[in-house]
């Protein structure tokens, strides 16, 4: 545990940077900046699962292990939605969502 | 001293934060979410978990990054603005957001943590142990499933992004 902080600070700083992904997840239009947004939300639970760990319960690991996985499956969704992304590019020629209309070309 | 860094970590973090959902040139907002991830990487460093914040920099800032850039570049001119929301969509989102953050802190800082004093360290031994034990509290399910799901993501992302079929070339064409 950090010398001096309480875990009171911590939270408060996730719930914070959760609520920064959520106001870029409603207000962005891009699909790409939606996918940011999308990231820092993310990464707010990680520190929470993080931080709960090792403040209260620091015997276990359980929560370093849920966040690797969350990390993990973090990654293989942003390399898919990168994919996606570029072919929807292809074949329309924009990233913007009020573009995106169809499903199946 | 380990206060102030936590403090100096967590302003940048927040700054950058709202930097990154807020401008309008798109490959700025990556630049800004790389800060925000370092950021993190710099928390896991000071609450002890050192391989932790080793996954975060390279899979996050050193992964993760380099893929939305690769994204950026192929989709966009640099120097392009972003389309913004209505100002009164924004100012909604807004107040929606500070409220609810209002309805967190609240609610955390009413609730008693027990927090359990400690200054043990945890080696990556103990992770890798963990992560393989197939005993009580073991996760050997959960990482053989994360191992099948990133062939199959790493799969379907090959797949989707080469796009239409390859035409294969007919023999009449010698």
């Amino acid at each position: 545990m950090i010398e001096g902080i309480s875990i009171y600070e911590i939270l408060t700083l996730t719930s914070v940077l959760f609520f920064v992904g959520i106001y870029g997840f409603i207000t962005r239009k891009n699909l790409i900046s939606i996918l940011i947004s999308v990231e820092l939300i993310f990464n707010a639970s990680v520190v929470n699962f993080v931080v709960i760990n090792k403040y209260l319960f620091p015997d276990i690991l359980q929560g370093v292990f849920v966040s690797i996985f969350i990390i993990a499956v973090a990654a293989a969704e942003t390399a898919l939605a990168v994919s996606i992304i570029i072919n929807l590019y292809r074949q329309i020629s924009s990233v913007e969502v009020k573009d995106t209309e169809i499903m199946k070309y | 001293m380990e206060r102030y860094i936590f403090y100096a970590v967590a302003l940048m973090m927040i700054v950058f934060a709202i930097a990154s959902v807020t401008t309008r040139k798109m490959l700025r907002s990556v630049i800004y979410l790389l800060f925000v991830l370092t950021g993190i990487a710099g928390i896991f460093f000071l609450v002890d978990y050192n391989f932790l914040a080793a996954i975060q920099l390279t899979v996050y800032a050193g992964g993760i990054i380099v893929l939305v850039i690769f994204s950026v570049l192929l989709v966009h001119q640099i120097e392009m603005k972003l389309e913004v929301a209505k100002i009164s969509k924004k100012i909604v989102t807004a107040l929606a957001c500070l409220v609810g953050t209002g309805v967190f802190v609240t609610t955390i800082y009413s609730y008693d943590f027990k927090v359990a004093e400690n200054a043990t360290t945890t080696t990556t031994a103990d992770i890798g142990f963990g992560l393989l034990s197939y005993e009580a509290g073991g996760f050997i399910l959960p990482f053989e499933v994360i191992s099948v799901l990133l062939l199959a993501a790493m799969v379907g992302a090959i797949i989707i992004a080469k796009g239409k079929k390859l035409i294969p070339k007919s023999d009449e064409t010698i």
